[in-house]
């Protein structure tokens, strides 16, 4: 019997992967981008209903408010010359998707092997993940504070690398 | 209650699905998109573990956190190459970018 919290993960996830093949299959870049954020906004559903509401949110914000933008942004940029009438698939695409065929079905034969495949109880209560306790782990010495800090320094880096990348330095001269 | 493998078949599905995205599309712009859809996958077995085993724990938290991280900058660095290409090659598909073929 399924119940409505059931319900509502097939649903969620039908509409996700749906969304999911047309990000890789659509013809037109822009609307592989948009079908992309409906994606991502079943991602961000998918972990609400894992008990974790603060990457829920977090994940609309990266994701949807600053990934998505940013390659819709760049998708516009990139336009003219790639006219949307072309194949937008490589010619022997029916390779990588043999492999990922396979690679589907070998996941989830290993997967079903596992003890606990069928769990069903979880060890997260209704109140979802203690934001604090995380807060604390991440600057804790003891904790976190290496993984955290060389985090920081590769958005740092990121971000100066892409400044540098991006940046038309012809136009600088003019 | 949902089964834990609900959550991961839906990953994995998801995961493969980016990974032909990554594979299959001519554009990079579109080969990007599949690694978002990669690394989205990743975050969900991540939580359904923490959800379901590890809830008293912060690593798998602390995890998916980085995670974000890297995707946030994988993404500015490739938007921006992809970007500085396009103003040399006024190409961003892959098949064209030859410069480097021997």
């Amino acid at each position: 019997m399924i119940t409505g919290l059931q319900a509502f993960f097939l649903v969620n996830a039908l509409i996700t992967l749906f969304a999911a093949v047309k990000v890789v299959s659509s013809r037109k870049l822009v609307h592989a981008a948009l079908w992309l954020v409906l994606a991502l906004m079943g991602v961000a559903a998918t972990f609400a209903m894992l008990g974790s509401r603060f990457f829920s949110v977090i994940q609309v914000f990266v994701y949807i408010g600053a990934i998505a933008t940013l390659i819709i942004v760049a998708v516009m940029l990139t336009r003219n010359s790639m006219e949307d009438v072309g194949p937008q698939v490589n010619r022997g695409w029916w390779l990588p998707l043999v492999v990922v065929v396979l690679l589907f079905v070998g996941l989830v034969v290993v997967l079903s092997g596992w003890g606990d495949f069928g769990l069903s109880t979880r060890t997260v209560g209704a109140e979802g993940e203690n934001v604090m306790e995380l807060g604390k782990a991440l600057v804790d010495p003891n904790g976190f504070v290496l993984p955290f800090e060389i985090a920081s320094a590769l958005l740092l880096g990121a971000m100066v690398a892409a400044i540098y990348l991006a940046t038309d330095r012809k136009e600088g001269k003019r | 209650m949902i089964p834990i493998s609900w959550f991961l078949i839906f990953s994995a599905a998801l995961f493969c699905i980016g990974l032909f995205g990554v594979l299959a599309r001519k554009n990079t712009i579109g080969m990007l998109m599949g690694v978002e859809l990669m690394l989205n996958a990743v975050n969900i077995n991540l939580l359904a573990f923490w959800a379901y085993r590890y809830a008293g724990q912060m690593n798998g938290l602390v995890f998916v956190a980085i995670v974000f991280a890297a995707a946030a900058a994988e993404a500015a660095v490739g938007l921006a190459l992809i970007i500085s290409v396009y103003r040399r090659r006024t190409t961003v598909m892959a098949d064209e970018l030859n410069l480097m073929k021997g």
